[in-house]
């Protein structure tokens, strides 16, 4: 076994009785991205030298000083904000752009030891499914050449399943890490919002916008949760509340524990093979002592529309900052401020930003905010009243990610609307605010991985490690790497 | 047709606190250009606003002193538009959930009282500067300002004259310098003023069409921009014509409004909640805690001034008509009792000395309150006479020292001993026999020379009194 492919929990050992050094585990990383990056393309930017240095240093420290992620490689989706290291958000318009500043979550990350080894690729602005819409790269999915990773965290979610760190950090905004680590065989969460600090995570969607880890098994995501979770004062919408061990949550047997099947993710245009997965992934867990119950999620219909109205709305105003004057990309053509304007975000965005950007606008504009925001707005709480009634009857939701595993690239990419209703399971988590864990359950017969989704009420993450820990165990499919 | 102007005030007043509204920087005025910037009033990528508390606290303090409403709950909004001085493209402010509503306060204008209404008065981010090049078609952005805390303070349509807006205009501005929680100063632009002026037939209920007038920095303008409109409009209307709604610029050099049009098209601002801020609650105690910060408020301090030290109302108001002037009476007061004289003192020789504005002069004038109240003192218990305190007062305006110290240094104190008067009365009496022959004779006018002769005599330390006193007793015999 090579060190890349150890787990966080297999590798402290390993570090903490001295077996292996941090800069030998880092090393072995940065080769192996080395090797194989060149197709998978999961990262944007990778940064040796900083993070052999990192490595050092974790190598260097001693008792105390050993954080909880002493030593170990992760990987940082391009839209977390790293201090002297570029963040381009997998867009033009940032292209050379370098924070003075880094995220909370990458500052606790580092106080924690953690070595961080690059930033990856993403769809530009996290807008979009495939990772497609990334001005630089576009990752592959490690299972099968030819196939998306899913989006819009794909490369974190690549980086994560290619063996090329030991996890990663994106971030979800209506599916984005629980989707593409669906696609990609490994464990992600949606925390609830306001459970990780979004200070430094340049916003798409501010109200539905949240960090998350991707790692190789439950346990993995748990520490990586411990460390990112906790209330910060610099995000105001970041919740004061008392941060659990998550690793504790993990309990072999799932006695006393009601997991419910929403009707409404189990119709039409849900590939078969995946609604296989799900089902015996319940069974599973009912065979461990759970119980089943049906429950109705009643306005599930209404959720693409909602958040295809409430997201761009804010992206439009959140990317109003890249305008050309004070950073990011500038038209140095244009002979006035309305073509500087219009000539850098032209040139500056993408063809997808673009839509969102003029979707949003459109949906605030004066005479239509009440039709379209205002109403998405009150749908919204609706859709949040469905969840809480659901958790009335069960204590965990299990449902699918996506309706399908990974496809190939292109394949969506004419019709916008179908790339959107493939978000139709996941995006009613962050309308709710709930948090979401999608933990691989099995594989179609082509031999892609299919991910079960886990959904909890408000700051319950510890239930969804508890479930998807039972998962793991029972579906053997958690230590199946792809062969590259 | 006889015509009725109508009138409204948007107020933006910069707020007092020494960082900004959702960062750490200091809002501290004339730095070096973009000195006081952070990536988060930068507008930076990922960077998020964190509400400063105490602009809260200064919002409730003015809701408080505008028998205002203070909403339990309110909402940042973001008002949506491009512009070099405003980094993140939207401005943070309030739109359909202001923290205050339905104030009102009163004014006095040409001798008639009157309560105008306050719609609202919310919260938002003050945006940067744009400095022109004036050799080259440059411009330059200075962030300094960008973030500073405002507060918008909108008026209804309740004033009818220019001299009702100004009214209203300077008691908005006394209020906050009352609270301490804006400098008030309209050069610098931390009080600004937009007005919106309509006309409408005496009796008619519906509003005319109205302009908006902007870029009036100062009191002066304010009257003569609206006693401009007021004349315009009213001849359009007088003529057949209409009013065009738009905003008009004050241009003080040519003393006339100039329309704005083509600069600004129609602003669709898209405001909708800010996702970044949570709402902000003000419970019961939250408000009590700040009630005990108010201080007294011009009004009743007016009156209590009448009241307590038995001035008249013009007195009253004029010392009470900035906190510093009615501070600086009310200290000096603490060692002289002597209302009326003290108060005579300020609004003559006192008032006489300031140049600019009251607060700054008295902030480093170099008279302490406590050393005016202590001449007014000698002067009540006539230690000195009204001629000497003013020799005394200009010198302590000089030099800061006190009262007694000058007179000391420069011998002043006034002669009240009889013996020692006496002789010199008997010696002025001998030396002009004609005028006390003339005196005895009836013409007691001459009364004035005689005493002139003993203040030339003792440099006008003798007490005029006691003066009158001995030479009435000589000239009887």
């Amino acid at each position: 076994m090579y060190p890349y492919e150890l787990t966080i929990g297999q590798a402290l050992e390993k570090l903490n009785s001295k077996e292996l050094s941090s800069r030998e585990l880092t090393l072995s990383c940065l080769d192996r991205i080395a090797d194989i990056d060149g197709h998978i393309k999961a990262f944007i930017s990778v940064n040796r030298d900083y993070a052999l240095a990192m490595a050092d240093k974790a190598d260097a420290a001693k008792g105390d000083e050993r954080g909880v992620l002493c030593g170990i490689p992760v990987s940082i989706k391009d839209l977390l904000c790293t201090k002297g290291i570029a963040t381009t958000c997998g867009s033009k318009i940032l292209e050379n752009f370098i924070p003075p500043y880094s995220a909370t979550v990458v500052d606790r990350l580092e106080q924690e030891g953690a070595v961080i080894l690059g930033k990856t690729s993403m769809d530009e602005f996290a807008m979009g499914s495939t990772s497609e819409t990334c001005a630089f790269k576009v990752p592959e999915n490690p299972w099968r050449r030819g196939y998306v990773a899913g989006g819009s965290s794909g490369g974190s979610a690549a980086s994560v399943a290619a063996c090329e760190c030991l996890a990663s950090l994106g971030s979800d905004t209506g599916g984005s890490i629980r989707q593409p680590a669906s696609l990609c065989g490994v464990v992600g969460m949606k925390p609830t919002y306001g459970r990780v600090s979004r200070y430094g995570l340049v916003a798409y969607a501010s109200s539905l916008d949240q960090v998350g880890p991707f790692s190789r098994d439950v346990r993995d995501c748990a520490l990586m949760m411990n460390v990112i979770a906790g209330y910060d004062t610099k995000d105001s919408t970041s919740v004061q509340r008392a941060k659990p061990d998550y690793t504790q949550s993990l309990i072999t047997g799932m006695k006393g524990v009601k997991i419910g099947i929403p009707k409404e993710y189990f119709g039409a245009g849900l590939d078969p093979e995946v609604e296989a997965v799900v089902r015996k992934g319940a069974a599973l867990l009912q065979e461990a002592g759970a119980e089943i119950v049906d429950v109705s999620l009643p306005h599930t219909d209404y959720c693409v529309a909602v958040y295809y109205l409430i997201a761009p709305a804010e992206a439009s105003s959140n990317l109003a900052r890249y305008d050309g004057v004070l950073y990011g990309y500038r038209d140095m053509t244009a002979e006035s401020l309305i073509d500087m304007y219009k000539e850098s975000r032209s040139a500056g965005f993408g063809a997808e930003v673009k839509r969102r950007i003029l979707l949003g606008t459109y949906a605030l504009s004066s005479g239509y905010y009440d039709a379209y925001y205002k109403k998405a707005s009150q749908v919204r709480t609706i859709i949040t009243n469905d969840f809480k009634k659901a958790f009335e009857l069960c204590d965990v939701l299990i449902s699918p990610v996506a309706p399908s595993p990974a496809w190939k690239f292109g394949e969506k990419g004419d019709d916008p609307l179908e790339m959107y209703l493939s978000d139709i399971f996941s995006i009613s988590a962050n309308l709710a605010g709930i948090p979401g864990i999608s933990v691989p359950g099995g594989f179609s017969r082509e031999g892609l991985p299919i991910g079960i989704q886990l959904q909890g009420p408000h700051f319950k993450e510890e239930v969804l490690f508890r479930v998807a820990y039972n998962i793991e165990k029972s579906a053997g499919v958690s230590d199946k790497r792809p062969v590259l | 047709m006889k015509l009725e102007t109508v009138i409204g005030l948007e107020i933006h007043a910069q707020l007092k606190t020494r960082s900004k509204i959702f960062c750490g920087c200091s809002t501290a005025f004339g730095a070096a250009p973009n000195t006081h910037t952070c990536p988060i009033c930068l507008g930076m990528p990922g960077v998020l606003p964190v509400l400063n508390r105490k602009v809260v606290e200064f919002a409730i303090k003015l809701g408080l002193a505008t028998g205002s409403t203070i909403k339990p709950f309110s909402q940042f909004a973001r008002k949506n538009y491009f512009y070099p001085d405003l980094p993140k493209g939207y401005q943070t402010s309030q739109f359909d959930l202001p923290i205050i509503e339905h104030g009102f306060i009163e004014i006095e204008a040409d001798g008639i009282e009157k309560k105008i209404g306050i719609t609202r008065i919310h919260m938002e981010e003050d945006a940067g500067k744009l400095i022109h090049d004036e050799h080259e078609p440059v411009s330059f952005v200075d962030l300094n300002r960008t973030g500073t805390p405002l507060l918008e303070i909108v008026s209804e349509p309740d004033m009818r004259s220019s001299e009702e807006a100004v009214a209203y205009l300077k008691k908005i501005h006394l209020l906050l310098r009352y609270l301490d929680i804006c400098d008030g100063n309209m050069q610098e632009g931390s009080f600004r003023c937009d007005a919106n002026i309509s006309m409408r037939p005496l009796g008619q209920e519906q509003l005319g069409i109205r302009t908006e007038l902007k870029n009036m920095n100062s009191f002066r303008n304010v009257q003569a921009a609206l006693e401009f409109e007021i004349r315009r409009q009213r001849d359009l209307l007088l003529d057949g014509e209409k009013v065009i709604q738009e905003t008009l610029l004050w241009n003080p050099d040519k003393n006339r409004t100039e329309s704005m049009r083509g600069k600004e098209d129609a602003h669709d601002y898209r405001y909708f909640p800010c996702p970044d801020l949570i709402p902000v609650v003000i419970d019961e105690a939250w408000i009590a805690e700040v009630r005990k910060l108010l201080p007294e408020l011009p009004d009743e301090r007016q009156k209590r001034f009448v009241t307590d030290f038995g001035l008249p109302e013009y007195d009253a108001r004029i010392l009470t008509g900035t906190r510093e002037l009615a501070d600086y009476f009310e200290r000096a007061l603490q060692v002289c009792n002597a209302p009326k004289k003290l108060s005579n003192w300020i609004m003559t020789e006192f008032l006489r000395e300031i140049k600019g504005d009251v607060g700054p002069w008295i902030a480093c004038c170099k008279v302490v309150p406590e050393s005016l109240g202590a001449l007014i003192d000698l002067l009540e218990k006539g230690k000195i006479s009204g001629k000497i305190a003013k020799t005394v007062f200009l010198v302590m305006m000089e030099t800061g020292k006190a009262p007694l110290d000058i007179i000391k240094e420069q011998n002043l104190d006034q002669v009240s001993d009889h013996d020692e008067l006496s002789a010199l009365v008997k010696e002025i009496v001998a030396a002009h026999p004609s005028q006390a022959e003339e005196f005895k004779g009836g013409k007691t006018k001459l009364m004035g020379f005689f005493v002139g002769q003993l203040m030339q005599k003792t440099k006008g330390k003798a007490n005029p009194q006691v003066a009158n006193e001995l030479f009435t007793k000589e000239l009887a015999g």
